[in-house]
């Protein structure tokens, strides 16, 4: 018996999509290991789609459970979608945090955006700098 | 799923009760109920268990009956030690002597006496190992010095405190001197004279007793301003009709423990030896944290880079393995534990942190199980983890 749900500790023995991606299109770094948490999400873009993603975290099983789901909530979806991922969503998909773990789903939707980020900050560099972003 | 037979390792948090504490404690319940202070037979009986509880914990501390203030936990007794102290002292100065490492039962309460009511408190810092030097606690003192409390044993790392050099070092600057003796209990001698104390704190539920009642020793001629004021027990100290079993079972537990405590503590010591040499030879990049020998017998503090302490004590968990951490996440903090931190231990590295104390159950059986989960559950975490370079 844990203070967590099953679903959290499914993700938490098991988590979806553990590693790194080396010819990542698009990397996100959060946290810092001074606070017990840090998150790094790396993806692989394709048409505007999220092709493949892969996370490691340093944290707690929150921070573990978060990561591993919301990488599962962005896979195959689109860069205006997955950048819309909120810490509800991750809080709610696992089925509930306890309130004081509440704070680790924010990092999770963090880095999410944050390799979303990075790769259109990417993509604005390959392009001259000229904001030629398609549907951003 | 198999049957696992839960491999506790958390007794600095608490003890099971010893089945001879709470067969003592049982006719106090539902026989012999009386009120201590009733005049009738009943009353006398409870009277006569509860003298007879005193004197069995004056016995182990080598004081009188008189000195021994019975409360309801180590929280209450800190509490009552240095409010009292402090506000009975209040006209003559207004400064406090405490350690960087202790119990938040003492150091909020200083910590509030500081913010409320106008004290200065001076925290003593510790070394790499967690220990004071007595000297830093001789320079601290001032004319305006009322209290000086020291822990006797750290609850986290089991750092051991030098606490009869500082008794004597208060008693050369007539400041009473308390030490929070919480830990120490079944490990080291409770003796007050040898160690030089005005006040010393103890938990019954640290040694095999029942939660809900500790005591304050309070050297006879100290005088104290009383944090529960009412009928006048305990001389005073603390009013509230006393509560007799739990007394009855703090007493048994204590005696208890204080026969066993020399053989117990070897027997622990080389447990928990085999767990630490066990647990820094089979994983990398792994630390203990205190001093290797002078620590409390049962206490293995460790921490392992690039991993989180409280994905460790779920896993633990998952193998029946009860444990603690310092990290922030695993206490509900914000920061990592203060103690480590205080022996310059980087916050990142203490977010890795693992307490296992042992006790009166642990087999080496015990220790080989960890010994054996316990690389395979870092490495596990350490595969995720962003920090580790592999």
């Amino acid at each position: 018996m844990s203070m967590y749900s099953e679903l959290v500790m499914r993700h938490f023995t098991d988590p979806s999509n553990v590693g790194v991606i080396e010819d990542a299109d698009g990397v996100g770094k959060i946290g810092n290991p001074m606070c017990g948490d840090v998150m790094e999400m790396f993806i692989k873009v394709k048409d505007n789609r999220i092709e493949d993603v892969k996370f490691r975290t340093f944290g707690c099983g929150a921070a573990i459970a978060t990561s591993s789901i919301a990488t599962e909530m962005i896979k195959g979806k689109s860069l205006d979608e997955a950048v819309q991922l909120s810490n509800k969503a991750v809080a709610e998909a696992l089925g509930g945090l306890p309130a004081q773990k509440m704070h680790c789903s924010n990092l999770a939707a963090d880095a999410v955006r944050a390799a979303i980020e990075d790769y259109r900050s990417r993509q604005k560099e390959k392009n001259g700098g000229q904001g030629k972003t398609s549907n951003s | 799923m198999s049957e696992r037979r839960v491999t506790y390792l958390d007794h600095a948090a608490t003890t099971p009760v010893d089945p001879r504490v709470v067969e003592a404690m049982l006719p106090y319940f539902t026989e012999r109920y009386g009120n201590a202070s009733a005049i009738y037979t009943l009353g006398r009986e409870a009277r006569q268990a509860l003298d007879q509880a005193r004197a069995g914990v004056a016995e182990v501390l080598n004081c009188s009956p008189k000195e021994i203030v019975f409360t309801s936990c180590g929280t209450e007794s800190d509490n009552l030690a240095i409010r009292g102290v402090a506000w009975m002292n209040r006209e003559r100065g207004d400064h406090i002597i405490t350690s960087s490492i202790e119990h938040h039962a003492v150091s909020h309460t200083c910590k509030q006496l500081e913010k409320r009511f106008g004290f200065n408190v001076t925290y003593v810092p510790v070394d790499e190992y967690g220990r004071v030097d007595p000297g830093d606690v001789e320079k601290a003192t001032t004319d305006g010095t009322v209290l000086i409390s020291i822990m006797y044993a750290n609850n986290e790392v089991g750092a051991i405190e030098p606490i009869s050099e500082i008794g004597e070092i208060a008693r050369n600057h007539s400041i009473p001197f308390h030490t929070d003796a919480v830990q120490a209990a079944g490990s080291l001698s409770l003796d007050v004279q040898e160690l030089n104390v005005d006040l010393l704190t103890l938990s019954s539920h640290k040694f095999y007793g029942p939660k809900g009642v500790g005591v304050l020793y309070v050297r006879e001629g100290l005088e104290l301003v009383p944090a529960q004021s009412g009928g006048g027990h305990e001389n005073g100290l603390r009013s509230g009709t006393e509560n007799v079993p739990y007394i009855v079972g703090l007493a048994k537990a204590l005696t208890l423990v204080e026969e066993r405590r020399e053989e117990e503590s070897q027997r622990l010591t080389a447990l928990r030896d085999r767990l630490t040499d066990g647990v820094l030879s089979s994983i990398p990049h792994s630390r203990l944290m205190g001093h290797p020998s002078e620590r409390l017998p049962n206490n293995a503090n460790f921490v392992f880079e690039y991993v989180e302490g409280e994905g460790m004590l779920l896993s633990l968990d998952m193998q029946g393995i009860a444990a603690s951490s310092g990290s922030a996440c695993a206490t509900g903090s914000a920061e990592p534990s203060h103690v480590l931190v205080a022996m310059g231990v980087p916050p990142s590295v203490a977010h890795g942190s693992v307490r296992m104390t042992l006790g009166r159950e642990n087999t080496e059986e015990d220790v080989d199980r960890v010994l054996e989960v316990l690389p395979g559950l870092v490495e596990r975490l350490r595969a995720m983890s962003p920090l580790y370079a592999g």
